[in-house]
């Protein structure tokens, strides 16, 4: 089991010949992800990592080689171009990595994929990985040990952080996924923790949010409703100031609204553990599975 | 990327939208001949600045002779709001309002489309408004395949109480206000207040338009005067735009460098809980070349503000060895005085311990036991 990726993977990268896209299909590879082609048009007829098939569109990646689920690297200005074409080809899941897409884009994205019934994750985001079994993303894949803890965050290097301190506690993961930190995403903390609940592999859920937006709050809601494995939070921008933006476009702070405070509260009341420290979270897991 | 009220205005007027006709000074003299071209006795006197909260702060006075708007003008123009300074005023004709709606179009990140909000509540408490009286706020979202449609426009208008004429008006202007919020790859259009004058029109007293960042690449001819609009950054602040980091300055005394947003507020935030106060917030990016961060490092070594830098870097695409070759470099050739606390974990790790230790320099691996030190060490500096 584990969500979204793992054996039954067969990945296309957009975007291979660039130098993201190509690092990054490297490393994938080396994972043990089932990297099956490439799309770089104009550039279709190469091969790159050895034997890897480069294809000028994914209609070809999905007919010729298999592909079932996309990366995307392409840059911002031609990534809802390359998002729809995914989409158009019939890939189940598509995992945008691209920073900086302009919200109209992803909106129109995000519109078609669930016309055609499948799924987007990100923009903005580091990916998805399944430790032992498939990566598609740029996580460093040192910090993750397979187990049963599923990890689900607005952010990307506070995710590699969380996960590396779980994996010093000896808590493997089952599946850890970045939604990234846009202000308009494909896939939202609900229809992850909706996966994990499903998930027999997933004992207990983190949940890793930020400041601004409500996104959290409604989180919590849907756990106190339809979860029933322990779940612990934390949230990152107690100290950001209001108005200020730090980085992601989410991490706003206006008012009262999107604090760290009404985040806490929200969870409190959802009976979610909310960590002060992302060093306290192996142990409130421990506790919690426990129970 | 947000334009001024007298920019956003004129965009207004070009699709449509009634706004006060009125002038754009720099000076005192030039705030008085455009007084006098008005040929209105009574007038407002606006600063124009890019932050949020003008009202309250003091950027709007009223006049109703020449020496009231020299005074005005004199008050303004080079005065700081919120520590923005201001270097124009918009002089206009004051409305005659009977009552202060509210129009505006934004992101709905649940609702993950754009939403058109209207209120009869409009004027400075629309915040207030938003949270006592939630009923008093009409939401309208978009469909990408539909579009806004002049019958949502109506709706609107028709839920917020208007009738007739000003129904009409109401809807047309909600319409031009969602085309430029779509033309413009906008993040936020907004009038409030929305005015209805005593005359029966409806008036846009004020007018916001921000551009969302990421999309600038479509709308070139905002790109020549970018500098111009930094007005409410700091020179640091405004440095690190240009190198392309994220910065944003506070009160403490620790100097913060982190690779990612997220971590980066969890190490300002844990800081904090053992005690310290962070100096500010700095996000080197993913995969942040040698020379990038040092770049990084110049800024904080020159606010004066950061006693001692607390660099917190887990690497996945950074490398762990070039950061430590950019903290041994500044050390030597800015001429880094200040104390360092090191946290470094991730690719290439031994390498950059080895570096630094070359150096003289205590690196640490578990962010915790780093910050703690990072405090300790900050007290005693």
């Amino acid at each position: 089991m584990a969500i979204l990726v793992d054996e039954s993977t067969r990945l296309v990268v957009q975007g291979i010949t660039g130098r993201e896209g190509g690092f990054h299909a490297a490393q994938m590879a080396a994972y043990g992800t089932n990297v099956v082609a490439g799309v770089s048009p104009g550039k279709g007829g190469l091969k790159v990592l050895d034997s890897v098939p480069v294809y000028d569109t994914v209609r070809q990646a999905v007919k010729e080689a298999g592909a079932n689920t996309s990366i995307i690297f392409v840059p911002a200005p031609n990534a809802l171009d390359a998002v729809l074409e995914s989409i158009d080809a019939g890939i189940r899941l598509t995992v945008i990595i691209t920073e900086h897409v302009p919200p109209s884009d992803t909106w129109r994205a995000v519109n078609y994929a669930a016309r055609r019934g499948v799924r987007l994750i990100g923009p903005n985001c580091p990916g998805v990985i399944s430790p032992g079994k498939a990566k598609v993303g740029i996580m460093p894949a040192s910090v993750f040990k397979r187990g049963g803890v599923g990890v689900v965050s607005r952010s990307g290097t506070l995710t590699y952080e969380v996960s590396l301190q779980l994996t010093k506690s000896g808590l493997g993961q089952s599946s850890v996924v970045g939604i990234g930190g846009d202000p308009i995403v494909g896939t939202g903390f609900k229809d992850v923790l909706e996966m994990f609940e499903k998930d027999v592999e997933t004992h207990a859920v983190v949940l890793i949010g930020e400041i601004g937006g409500d996104a959290e709050e409604k989180a919590a809601a849907y756990i106190s409703e339809h979860l029933s494995k322990p779940v612990v939070a934390y949230i990152a921008g107690r100290t950001a100031p209001p108005g200020k933006r730090m980085g992601h476009a989410g991490a706003i702070v206006s008012g009262t609204e999107g604090t760290v405070e009404a985040k806490t509260k929200a969870f409190t009341e959802a009976g979610v553990a909310v960590a002060k420290t992302p060093s306290e979270i192996p142990a409130l897991i421990a506790r919690a599975t426990r129970r | 990327m947000k334009l001024y009220e007298h920019e956003a205005k004129k965009i207004f007027r070009d699709i449509g939208i009634p706004t006060p006709l009125g002038e754009v000074v720099t000076s005192v003299e030039e705030a008085k001949r455009a007084y006098a071209r008005l040929a209105q006795r009574s007038v407002v006197v606006k600063a124009q600045v890019l932050v949020g909260g003008r009202g309250k702060a003091g950027g709007i006075k009223f006049a109703s002779n020449v020496e009231e708007v020299e005074s005005a003008a004199k008050t303004l123009l080079g005065s700081e709001i919120k520590g923005e300074r201001v270097g124009a005023v918009l002089i206009e004709p004051k409305l005659d309002i009977s009552r202060e709606l509210y129009l505006g179009v934004t992101w709905d990140r649940s609702e993950r489309s754009p939403v058109v909000i209207a209120s009869s509540e409009g004027g400075v408490n629309i915040e207030g408004v938003a949270k006592t009286k939630p009923d008093a706020i009409k939401r309208v979202h978009v469909d990408p395949e539909i579009g806004f449609k002049p019958f949502m426009g109506r709706l609107l208008a028709s839920s917020i109480g208007l009738t007739g004429r000003v129904l009409q008006s109401f809807a047309d202007i909600a319409s031009k206000m969602y085309s430029l919020f779509d033309g413009f790859d906008a993040e936020l259009v907004e009038s409030n207040p929305l005015a209805l004058t005593s005359q029966g029109e409806i008036v846009a007293a004020d007018a916001r338009l921000n551009i969302v960042d990421d999309a600038l690449f479509r709308h070139k001819e905002f790109s020549n005067n970018s500098d111009e609009r930094l007005a409410e950054y700091s020179v640091l602040e405004r440095k690190a735009r240009q190198l392309g980091v994220q910065y944003v300055e506070l009160d403490g005394s620790i100097g913060i460098i982190g690779n990612g947003a997220g971590l980066t507020m969890a190490t300002l935030d844990l800081i904090k809980y053992y005690g310290g106060e962070p100096a500010n917030f700095l996000d080197a990016g993913g995969g942040s070349s040698e020379e990038e961060f040092m770049q990084a490092l110049s800024i904080l070594n020159e606010n004066p503000n950061v006693r001692l830098v607390f660099v917190n870097i887990l690497a996945g695409i950074t490398r762990c060895d070039d950061v430590a070759r950019a903290i041994v470099k500044a050390r030597i050739s800015l001429g880094m005085s200040k104390p360092f606390v090191i946290r470094l974990a991730g690719t290439n790790e031994e390498e950059g311990r080895r570096i630094l230790a070359a150096s003289g320099i205590n690196v640490y691996s578990d962010m915790d036991e780093a910050a703690k030190k990072a405090v300790e060490a900050a007290s005693k500096v």
